[in-house]
């Protein structure tokens, strides 16, 4: 039978589980409700803050800023692991700076990107970007590195020129690799775009998630929360199963 | 059958037309960071006939597969020359020339139909053409029930008979192969080399092997050269004297046993001498 995995029904009874001990504890009153709200209550903020509108703005504000963070970091990303990959040399010189590349918090280059872009949302665009592109360059490396020899050898014997070779036997074979940076940039555009909203911006989903946090009002709090688990998750899933699709295909080769 | 025995000495190489001539052929590789140039193989020479079943065996490292790279154009020699039906052969592989690898090619994303067309797809071949080509091969190769599977869900020799599936369907007049068997095991070899003797029968192809089996070169071969320790250079010329209709069953004959001895007589001082001298970990 076709549909959910075995794992996939123990994942939902354990998340459902929880989710239910959590519903117990707030409505028992064992958990402060200026803490913690319920999570029927949380879904039904979620809802209402969907059907008023009142939010449609910041929340495409969000999305249209990761989507450019993220499009950037995956063209930008793409043509710079080739460039890692046809200029060994430079690779070499570029690893140390790599390695380290997350340890650098790229949130203090916010001030910088306002200097350099004004005060408007590309320095959050700029800010899921850099925080985005090195994982779809590190994998497009990884990807180009790992084509094996022999598939060139055979696009050798098969008469390929350089860009059928390119096209029809080297972007195929690295196409998982190419895939899960796509995935990690995406992901990662989402964390760098809210993670800037949070705590540097005027405006977005973040910035709104903040507000009422500051304000006290869990409901709002909770329920743009759950909207934005719900984008993330959603698109997360959606991004899995294509993967899976893919090595399932190959056979995990 | 010709008495193998009195087919133990070389054939001579001196037809007016050879299919593939090598001539006074050396490859060196330069030397890298930290590394001295390899002589890898030569000077070689070597009359490939049309239509014959030529195999080649040598030590670990003696320069086989290097023989193979440079009679099909994916390398060039360092001195030398190479001729295919006349032509030079310079550092591309030309028309009418198929090559199958050790390695597994299938391409993994692919179909095994696909995987078959792809050559022929990319030369613009009309797809009832195409269609024809690839169906012939696939159920020659007996991978007909399995058009629609990927090579993910094929076993290590069904690959490689999709790879030899891909090469036969561009109707290659020389085929080259290099150790194609090497990962199978002993009865899918010579199962595999049964089917290789119908294909060669088939397609009147020429056929140049390269191999470490012994048996195997012995068992499916017109000529077997022995080659020495790298640099690789022709010891030993032998014809087997086989009738062209053949298969696995000639191990049980007399004469199996003696071509394999010769040919071991000839590779084992070459073998011990690249063995001590660390060539069988060596770039090839």
């Amino acid at each position: 039978m076709s549909g959910m995995s075995r794992a996939g029904w123990i994942r939902l009874f354990v998340v459902s589980l929880l989710v239910l001990m959590l519903e117990v504890a707030c409505r028992a009153g064992w958990i402060d409700p200026v803490a913690v709200i319920a999570p029927t209550k949380m879904a039904a903020g979620a809802w209402n803050l969907l059907a008023s509108g009142s939010y449609t703005k910041p929340i495409l504000l969000t999305l249209s800023n990761v989507a450019m963070a993220a499009a950037l970091s995956v063209v930008v990303g793409f043509a710079a692991g080739w460039v890692l990959y046809r200029l060994p040399r430079f690779r070499r010189a570029a690893d140390p700076l790599l390695a380290s590349y997350y340890a650098v918090p790229t949130f203090i280059f916010y001030p910088l990107f306002i200097v350099l872009f004004g005060l408007n949302r590309w320095p959050l665009v700029a800010i899921g970007f850099i925080f985005a592109v090195v994982a779809m360059a590190l994998n497009t490396l990884q990807g180009f590195e790992r084509v094996p020899q022999v598939l060139r050898r055979t696009a050798q014997a098969m008469r390929l020129s350089p860009q059928q070779t390119l096209i029809r036997l080297v972007l195929p074979s690295c196409a998982p690799h190419l895939f899960t940076g796509l995935k990690l940039s995406i992901v990662y555009a989402f964390i760098g775009v809210i993670a800037g909203e949070f705590v540097l911006s005027g405006a977005g989903l973040g910035f709104e998630i903040a507000f009422a946090y500051n304000s006290f009002d869990n409901a709002t709090m909770y329920g743009l929360m759950i909207l934005l688990l719900g984008f993330v998750g959603g698109l997360n899933m959606l991004l899995y199963s294509w993967e899976r699709r893919l090595y399932l295909r190959r056979g995990g080769r | 059958m010709r008495d193998p025995a009195s087919a133990m000495s070389p054939k001579p190489t001196t037809e007016v037309q050879p299919h593939a001539r090598i001539r006074g052929v050396t490859r060196v590789y330069p030397a890298g960071p930290g590394s001295q140039p390899v002589h890898a193989v030569g000077p070689l020479d070597l009359d490939l006939h049309r239509g014959e079943f030529f195999s080649v065996v040598g030590p670990s490292g003696c320069g086989k597969s290097t023989l193979l790279d440079v009679l099909s154009g994916l390398a060039l020699p360092t001195e030398g020359t190479v001729e295919f039906e006349g032509q030079p052969v310079v550092g591309k592989v030309p028309d009418g020339v198929g090559i199958v690898f050790q390695e597994d090619a299938s391409f993994p994303w692919l179909s095994v139909y696909d995987n078959a067309a792809f050559g022929l797809r990319r030369g613009g071949m009309a797809e009832a053409e195409v269609d024809e080509r690839v169906e012939h091969a696939l159920s020659f190769m007996g991978l007909g029930a399995f058009t629609n599977a990927y090579p993910a869900q094929l076993s290590g020799g069904m690959r490689q008979r999709l790879c030899i599936a891909r090469t036969l369907v561009t109707r290659p007049r020389l085929l080259l192969l290099d150790e194609p068997f090497g990962a199978l095991d002993q009865q899918t070899r010579l199962l595999m080399g049964d089917e290789l003797l119908k294909l060669w029968r088939e397609t009147g192809a020429t056929v140049l092997l390269i191999t470490h089996a012994l048996d195997e070169a012995a068992m499916l071969s017109d000529r077997v050269g022995v080659m020495s320790a790298r640099p690789g250079v022709f010891l030993d010329l032998v014809s087997t004297g086989w009738p062209r209709e053949r298969d696995s069953n000639i191990v049980s004959n007399e004469a199996f046993g003696r071509i394999t001895a010769r040919l071991w007589h000839t590779l084992r001082t070459e073998s011990l001498k690249s063995m001590a001298s660390g060539q069988g970990v060596a770039r090839r």
